[in-house]
């Protein structure tokens, strides 16, 4: 097993399909520059020795310099570089390019705790149990001030910011429990700020979900809706006043100033929270802010909700 | 080398140490070389007091459990040891201390262009260090030296206000003396020296101011936006408002990130000095080295966003960063490489100066390669924010730039004072330095990948032993640091005279007497000559 | 700095060097001051290009008759400085010291106007952290404008309050005679960082004051 190889005290686990490659990389830049410490402290050390001052070598030779060796090397390290950019910004990019199928995770972050929700019910606090080979979505808020999720064992690494939504994704290879730390500071118990990830065999994962007697979150979140009064405007019949919540995800929304946009949980949070930074084209700047009547974790639970809506004949609010 | 007898008997020879003496004459004095002393003393005091701080730092991290210090003291001392030692001491160091003494020496000039404006930055100096220093004894601040919002606007409870202050104050003083530099060497020189017959210290102090005043006004608004914010509790980075947290990153690091090439360039200056006088041999590359130090000052501006890759920064952004974040690394790569040339074929001894230059070239070497590992996007997302970054920053700041320092101060220290240190001294605590800097932070390298995030004050168990490692390294470093101390101090006094130029170096601050009269140079040099030429075989291939 | 005509400080070789220097150092100055301005006008054009119709509703608050009669007034006061340093270098005493105090007064003129118009920001609720009362979906914005607003006329304000100072001591110093057509370094560089101040404000009007005039 590529775990157990690599289970030297040099390096955490790889327990992600990124961890490999992140690995890889790690090993290129080592040999690279390896080489080049070597070969520097290695002229130095030889140069020192062949030309230090004795009988015999008392004078210099006064070499001006070489242009062919300046371009060699700067040409060669610029080679080399390039290929260390390409290759970073390709894992960069996977990094950040969730599969469309991952299973979403809700994190609220705060002075000094994680909170996990899984969708269908679950709340965790700084523990997160995840399936092995799927891959899995964390999208993540700040209550506070900045803070960063950070899992060594996956090479992932991501600011968990205030009034904005952050996200990170992996797929855990490897059953086991696993560090989380909190990686960006943020006050007096940052370092206690941390916990694990359990990954589990899919399986034992379903069990573990289904041992919760929690509810799905969107099940708070349409209580949510119906307690805020968004279903006074926001209802079947009513779509003269304001949008169709129904199959909104994904949804190209066009705006009033004929922007277009794609609907995701920041134009979510961003209607609920400040409606008139975003009016959908043929309404009006009509809806209250909700800023102050809901936390942060009670827009992911509204998200929840209208993300359970189905196109077209929604099912109304009860 | 001269080995002078001592003059007791005659009379003593006026110079800058002697002209005058009381408080008043140092505290008003208008000579560039009392201006570069004050620093010299004021830095030293701050790299003691930053110094402590570390030492507190790393008697806490032997251990896994937070056992030493409270969480909130420890917060503070990281803090306290960032600002202090990248605002107080490594901002100034060689520019400040040295840069004031030598430049108008190296360039034949009298003083430098404005000497008041000179002794008005060191007061500025003292007045931004006595901000900070009164917000350490009242209780501290404990934000990080990179005082990010929200924490440092809305949740912190820390003297953050008089810290603000103190580093906005301090940033004048450094925009000062970036300008007297600049202005100096293009109205200054002495005829004959052309731009490409200056010493390349010259050349890095040059990049270095060009850096200084362009970069610093920026870290001046966005502490002044930091503090008004604090003080009103609304403004620009409130999220509630629909502020931005991230653009106060991208605003300090607009300063911060060419910070550091302040806080390198002129110890490479140093050290393409002392390479060639202890090789006896012209140093290879010049124009090359010139060039090096201006594209590293210009391309140092357009990388700061590689402090921000899982910041929240667009994907798009990130990839132009790390482009340029290589490209800034080459020109570093060739100073090294023609730093090491010098040395071929030269006719090499091994002074104490050319220990810390060998040595600053090794550990710039593996500093800046791991800047490489950082400006990989893939890989800088697994270890930043994580002890690695603090491994390669101190790789390039403490084992580059102190090297360059220690280097400078012992190169310079004849003209300086008119006494040697004694070598034997110098060659060993060189030594230990080196070794315990290794000792500290290679480990970090190691830790940092496994996954020890930074400003942790309690870890897991399985960190402990690496911790326990660079903990060893740092008090064998602070030995290596404590001993020219002493040594340096010690030499004032009993140190052997030296003569206008023990070194037999080139360069015009050695064509005076050790220590220089008030006014420099007794008639006015005119240079004619190259830089660096030693006499020597010429190449049989020219 | 002596009294006669072309004394040349020690570490100048001669009048000509000591010249190019105070002149260069000046433009270097004035270089690390757009840097200062230019961090915070890019933290507003950020803001800007995220919020734009909150920054044009807040825009509509500013006194546009106000802000554009102190432009008159600065753009007038720089006019004087001109003529001040034209009466140092001819040599036309009178003329160098009535353009300076005009110069004064004039920069004293845009403070009041200034102060003027604070006050009525005061009055109107628009001060962000000490009296602000805008409601709305967009006050959140709006306050965001107005904390730039004050900074950014703050930190110009400020450096007209030193320009002042600085230009009622060249003031001073002409009255005792110290400048002649050989050397008047010092009211050259005022002039120089006066125009700056005014070329800030010339940036500062149409950004804070004429966003979306003709809009809803």
């Amino acid at each position: 097993m590529i775990a157990a190889r690599f289970s030297l005290p040099l390096f955490p686990e790889q327990a992600s399909t990124l961890a490999p490659r992140v690995d890889a990389l790690l090993f290129f830049l080592l040999a690279v520059s390896t080489f080049f410490t070597l070969l520097i402290a290695g002229c130095i050390v030889v140069f020192a020795i062949r030309y230090r001052r004795r009988p015999g070598n008392e004078v210099a030779e006064q070499v001006r310099g070489s242009d062919r060796l300046e371009i060699a090397w700067s040409v060669i390290p610029l080679l080399l570089c390039l290929v260390m950019y390409v290759w970073g910004a390709q894992l960069y990019f996977a990094a950040a390019s969730p599969p469309p199928d991952a299973l979403e995770v809700y994190s609220v972050a705060k002075q000094w705790m994680w909170k996990f929700q899984h969708l269908s019910g679950p709340r965790e606090i700084n523990e997160l149990h995840v399936p092995v080979g799927l891959p899995v979505k964390v999208l993540m808020t700040s209550q506070d001030v900045i803070h960063s999720l950070f899992v060594p064992a996956f090479r992932v690494k991501q600011d968990v910011l205030p009034g904005r939504y952050t996200q990170l994704w992996f797929q855990a290879t490897t059953p086991g429990t696993y560090h989380l730390f909190c990686a960006e500071y943020c006050g007096t118990l940052h370092s206690g700020m941390i916990g694990q990830v359990v990954a589990m065999e899919p399986a034992d994962f379903q069990r573990w979900l289904a041992g919760g007697t929690a509810a799905s979150p969107a099940v708070a979140g349409e209580k949510l809706f119906a307690d805020l009064g968004c279903d006074t405007c926001h209802r079947a019949g009513a779509q003269a006043r304001c949008p169709d919540l129904a199959g909104l995800f994904g949804r190209t929304v066009t705006l009033t100033t004929g922007q277009t946009l794609t609907a995701d949980e920041g134009y979510v949070r961003e209607s609920i929270l400040t409606p008139g930074a975003k009016i959908v084209a043929g309404y009006e700047n009509i809806m209250p802010t909700y800023q102050g009547l809901v936390n942060e974790e009670g827009v992911l639970q509204l998200i929840a909700y209208i993300k359970s809506l189905q196109t077209t004949e929604a099912k109304g609010p009860s | 080398m001269t080995t002078a007898a001592a003059v007791v008997a005659e009379e003593p020879r006026l110079h800058y140490l002697n002209e005058s003496y009381g408080v008043r004459s140092w505290l008003l004095t208008t000579d560039h070389k009392r201006v570069g002393l004050l620093y010299l003393i004021s830095l030293t005091g701050a790299f003691f007091v930053g110094g402590f701080f570390a030492v507190m730092l790393r008697l806490e991290l032997l251990t896994p459990a937070g056992d030493l210090l409270q969480a909130e003291t420890y917060n503070k001392f990281f803090t306290m040891h960032g600002v202090i030692m990248v605002f107080f001491f490594l901002i100034p160091s060689i520019p400040a201390a040295l840069g004031n003494f030598v430049l108008p020496l190296m360039i034949g000039a009298r003083d430098v262009a404005f000497p008041r404006l000179n002794l008005a930055s060191w007061y500025l100096y003292v007045l931004g260090a006595s901000f900070t220093t009164y917000a350490v004894v009242t209780g501290g601040v404990d934000t990080g030296w990179t005082f990010y919002t929200p924490y440092s606007t809305m949740s912190s409870t820390t003297q953050v206000m008089p810290t603000a202050i103190g580093i906005f104050i301090v940033g004048f003083s450094s925009i000062l003396t970036g300008l007297n530099f600049i202005v100096t060497i293009h109205r200054m020189r002495a005829p004959g020296l052309t731009w490409f017959r200056l010493p390349l210290f010259v050349w890095s102090l040059y990049a270095t101011s060009l850096i200084q005043i362009l970069a610093t006004p920026v870290l001046a608004i966005t502490v002044m936006l930091l503090g008004l914010e604090r003080v009103l509790r609304v403004g620009i980075f409130d999220p509630a408002l629909g502020g931005d947290p991230v653009l106060f990153q991208h605003l300090f690091w607009f300063y911060s990130h060419p910070a550091v090439y302040i806080m390198i360039l002129p110890g490479m200056g140093v050290i393409s000095e002392v390479v060639p006088c202890f090789a006896r041999k012209r140093i290879f590359g010049y124009r090359y080295i010139a060039f090096s130090s201006i594209a590293i000052a210009v391309f140092g501006f357009l990388v700061w966003g590689h402090h921000l890759f899982v910041a929240g920064q667009s994907v798009y952004a990130a990839m132009v960063f790390s482009l340029l974040s290589y490209l800034v690394a080459i020109p570093s790569a060739v100073k090294v490489f023609n730093w090491t040339a010098t040395l071929h074929k030269g006719t090499i001894e091994f002074r104490t100066p050319l220990l810390y230059a060998l040595g600053f070239i090794g550990l710039f070497t593996i500093g800046g390669l791991t800047g490489l590992f950082l400006a990989s996007l893939g890989m800088d997302v697994h270890v930043t924010d994580t002890y690695f970054v603090i491994a390669h920053f101190h790789y390039i700041m403490v084992g580059g730039m102190v090297m360059g320092y220690m280097g400078g101060v012992h190169y310079w220290w004849p003209k300086i004072s008119g006494r040697m240190y004694p070598e034997g001294w110098g060659r060993l605590a060189a030594l230990i330095i080196f070794i315990g800097f290794n000792l500290t932070f290679f480990p970090q390298f190691i830790l940092g990948y496994l996954g020890m995030p930074r400003r942790y004050h309690a870890y897991p168990e399985e960190f402990q032993v690496l911790n326990v490692m660079s903990t060893a390294g740092a008090s064998i470093l602070g030995v290596g640091y404590l001993l020219p101390m002493i040594y340096l101090l010690w030499s004032l006094r009993y140190g052997e005279t030296a003569g206008d130029n023990p070194w037999d170096a080139t360069g015009l601050e050695w064509q005076t007497p050790s220590p220089p009269p008030r006014d420099n140079f007794e008639t006015s040099p005119v240079v004619t000559s190259e830089p660096y030429a030693y006499p020597g075989r010429e190449p049989a291939h020219g | 700095m002596a009294e006669h005509a072309a004394a040349v400080a020690h570490q100048f070789d001669d009048a000509e060097q000591q010249r190019g220097a105070a002149e260069l150092g000046m433009w270097i100055f004035l270089a690390t001051e757009v840097m200062f301005f230019g961090g915070m006008f890019t933290a507003f054009t950020a803001y800007r290009w995220l919020y734009p119709a909150a920054f044009a509703h807040a825009s509509r608050h500013l006194d546009v008759l106000l802000g554009g009669t102190n432009t008159v007034v600065l753009i007038g006061s720089s006019l004087t400085m001109v003529l001040a340093v034209h009466g140092a270098r001819v040599g036309h005493r009178r003329m160098l010291l009535v353009s300076l105090a005009l110069t004064m007064c004039l920069g004293a003129v845009f403070l009041g106007i200034k102060a003027i118009e604070w006050t009525h920001k005061w009055e109107d609720g628009l001060v962000p952290g000490l009296r602000f009362t805008l409601t709305g979906a967009d006050a959140g914005p709006q306050e965001l404008f107005f904390f730039l607003y004050f900074a950014m006329t703050g930190v110009h304000a400020l450096h007209l309050v030193i320009g002042i100072c600085v230009v009622g001591v060249i003031l001073a110093l002409a009255w005792r005679g110290h400048y002649t057509p050989a050397y008047h370094n010092p009211v050259e560089v005022t002039g120089l960082y006066w125009h700056f101040v005014d070329i800030v404000w010339i940036f500062l009007l149409p950004m804070l004051y004429l966003i979306g005039r003709h809009g809803p």
